[in-house]
């Protein structure tokens, strides 16, 4: 049984004081480039999280998240573009268009057991890219070209860099974002989430509304997706239909795995680790990154599939063993 | 009528193909219940080979049957070495490794071979038939026509055929009669991996030959095997050519889809097949005991 359930968990203080102040302090060490690349980290992370509260937590699976990244960043750059709204407003209405898709795309959900939902979000995260190539939406979307979004100006008062500007917006809209899921997951209803995870009959004869919560969850985790989302279309400045293929969707998955399906710092790791290895793969062999991505996969299946965080955790229960033993 | 009888058999002839994929991923449901993401993946890697092979100077056919044995025998290794180990495993360590496959396979064959698009020889004469349909897509129709009945046939008349499905229907009880059920597993993987080569061998001439070439046609393979019924082969190949011919007369007569929404079309499909009817036009209700 999952120790949540019977212990209660409370934010760890001293770690999370220590990840926050090593957090803020870091731009002012990193160069304009490596600001921006742990940025992109901080937004996978967020996007990874939305996908983890879908599968580590409720035991639904989408191979279509790619998807709700692009409603996001669409949304954003749409309004933006079109409307004239400053890109700080864009964020929140990217993750509540994508809340609404994902609950709506959820519905069905409630018919769609676990592989029919693998395969119905599938389908989606293929059809994405050519859905927002399309004629018809090519006035709104820009079609193959895409859409530019350009970033105000840093405020004046503040002596920061463009780079440093966005990582710490990044890094705040992430910290709230976790602050959120934990709360989440900690909650009446998050447990409901598990138990529909755990065993949805039995679940559903306890009386959790397994289709509401069902549907619920994949419109919180496409919010979390599409809010990524907008944040990845305003760092890049730009968003074109092929940012979004069907990779992207396996680049999500595989950064959940690898952090950790069912936890939620786990996240942070899985969106470092799915923008290290590209670039470190690149140097070995071009185009072989996903042919390491894989075999890490089906090697993680095989040996910690609890991902890095099953690591950390069996790495502290051992120590925390010795020392209990030795002391 | 010209248009709509073309548009018909181009239909069939691409629905021949969607029903072969959609076959090979019935089979292995069947086998282990899951859909097997890495099938179009795997049928690409296939094609690959053939094509180096023709490269390389060996006669067409030649290349064409030593692709789908070593596809076979590629099948069957990954089913011991990687399917296998997972049997009680949780759905989503399936779901993972099938993810990783598809990038083990996606990635390796960019890395051998590049991502340039590259043409695919036709074993049939250019030309058409009767300004209808093109040589290719009717040798191509009747590829797989030959190959459905050789797996139809190889399923009722053989012995090992007969085991296979006994081994897929109930494991326990074909085990206890000396059905090796493990073997059938393999073999069922062995022969899905042969039927993607050869989907994907004659596919390649009119999609191109790139890496991501299977993906959409995947797709297809998957809303046919959903239309057909995921627990019916026969129902599968039917949803193959329903899916086929949908998919052109949609695209010819609907000016909103075209050519250039070709694939929301099988994601439409896929969704109200699932909403309204789940278990397909050929399939049986499957009952959950709590």
């Amino acid at each position: 049984m999952d120790p949540r359930l019977t212990v209660g968990a409370r934010i760890p203080i001293k770690w999370v004081t220590l990840f926050v102040v090593i957090g803020v302090i870091l731009p002012f060490f990193m160069d304009g480039y490596t600001t921006f690349q742990a940025t992109l980290v901080m937004i996978y992370a967020i996007a990874i999280l939305g996908l983890n509260l879908l599968t580590g937590f409720n035991g639904q699976f989408s191979l279509g998240h790619s998807a709700f990244y692009a409603i996001g960043a669409y949304t954003a750059a749409i309004l933006y573009f079109h409307y004239g709204w400053p890109v700080y407003a864009t964020i929140p209405v990217g993750g509540i268009v994508c809340f609404v898709a994902g609950f709506l795309f959820g519905l069905p959900a409630l018919r769609l057991e676990g592989l029919y939902l693998a395969l119905a979000t599938f389908a989606l995260g293929i059809a994405i890219p050519q859905i927002l190539k399309s004629s018809h939406l090519e006035e709104l979307t820009g079609g193959v070209q895409g859409l530019d979004v350009f970033r105000p100006a840093v405020p004046e008062m503040l002596p920061l860099t463009m780079d440093q500007w966005w990582y710490l917006i990044v890094f705040v809209i992430m910290l709230f974002m976790f602050w959120v899921a934990w709360n989440l997951i900690n909650s009446r209803t998050g447990r409901a989430m598990m138990a529909i995870r755990d065993n949805s009959i039995a679940a559903k004869s306890m009386g959790v509304s397994t289709s509401l919560y069902k549907s619920l969850t994949f419109g919180v985790s496409a919010f979390y997706t599409g809010v990524a989302g907008s944040l990845s279309a305003i760092i890049i400045e730009f968003v074109a239909p092929d940012s979004f293929t069907f990779q992207l969707s396996i680049l999500l998955f595989i950064g959940m795995v690898v952090g950790g399906t069912g936890s939620i710092w786990g996240a942070l790791f899985g969106g470092l680790f799915i923008l290290i290895i590209p670039n470190f793969a690149e140097e070995i062999s071009t185009g072989l990154s996903y042919a390491i991505f894989g075999i890490i996969l089906i090697l993680i299946i095989y040996v910690m599939p609890s991902g890095f965080t099953g690591l950390v955790n069996l790495i502290r229960t051992k120590i925390r063993g010795r020392i209990g033993t030795t002391g | 009528m010209d248009l709509f009888l073309q548009q018909i058999l181009t239909g069939i002839a691409n629905g021949a193909i969607y029903a072969c994929l959609a076959l090979a991923v019935v089979m292995i449901y069947q086998a282990i219940d899951h859909f097997n993401f890495a099938q179009g993946e795997m049928a690409m890697f296939s094609t690959y080979i053939c094509w180096s092979l023709i490269a390389a100077g060996v006669p067409y056919w030649a290349a064409f049957f030593i692709t789908i044995i070593v596809s076979f025998l590629g099948g069957l290794a990954i089913e011991r070495i990687i399917i296998k180990p997972l049997h009680h495993a949780p759905v989503l360590s399936h779901i993972v490794v099938f993810i990783g496959l598809i990038a083990i396979f996606n990635s390796t064959a960019g890395a051998i071979w590049d991502h340039t698009i590259k043409t695919f020889p036709s074993p049939f004469p250019s030309g058409s038939f009767g300004g209808l349909i093109g040589l290719h897509e009717v040798g191509m129709f009747f590829v797989t026509l030959i190959l459905l009945l050789a797996i139809f046939s190889f399923f009722k008349f053989t012995r090992v055929g007969m085991a296979m499905q006994a081994a897929a229907a109930n494991p326990v009880s074909a085990e206890l009669v000396g059905i090796r059920v493990a073997w059938m597993l393999a073999l069922g993987w062995g022969l899905a991996a042969a039927i993607g080569a050869v989907a994907g061998m004659m596919i390649a001439p009119i999609v191109f030959l790139d890496p991501n070439m299977m993906l959409g046609i995947l797709l297809y393979g998957f809303a046919a095997a959903i239309v057909g019924g995921i627990s019916s082969p026969g129902g599968a190949v039917a949803g193959g050519f329903l899916v086929g011919i949908i998919e052109n007369l949609a695209g010819t007569y609907i000016p909103a889809i075209g050519s250039e929404l070709k694939l929301t079309v099988a994601l439409v499909l896929i969704v109200t097949v699932l909403l309204f009817k789940p278990n397909g036009l050929f399939g049986k209700t499957i009952v959950t005991r709590v």
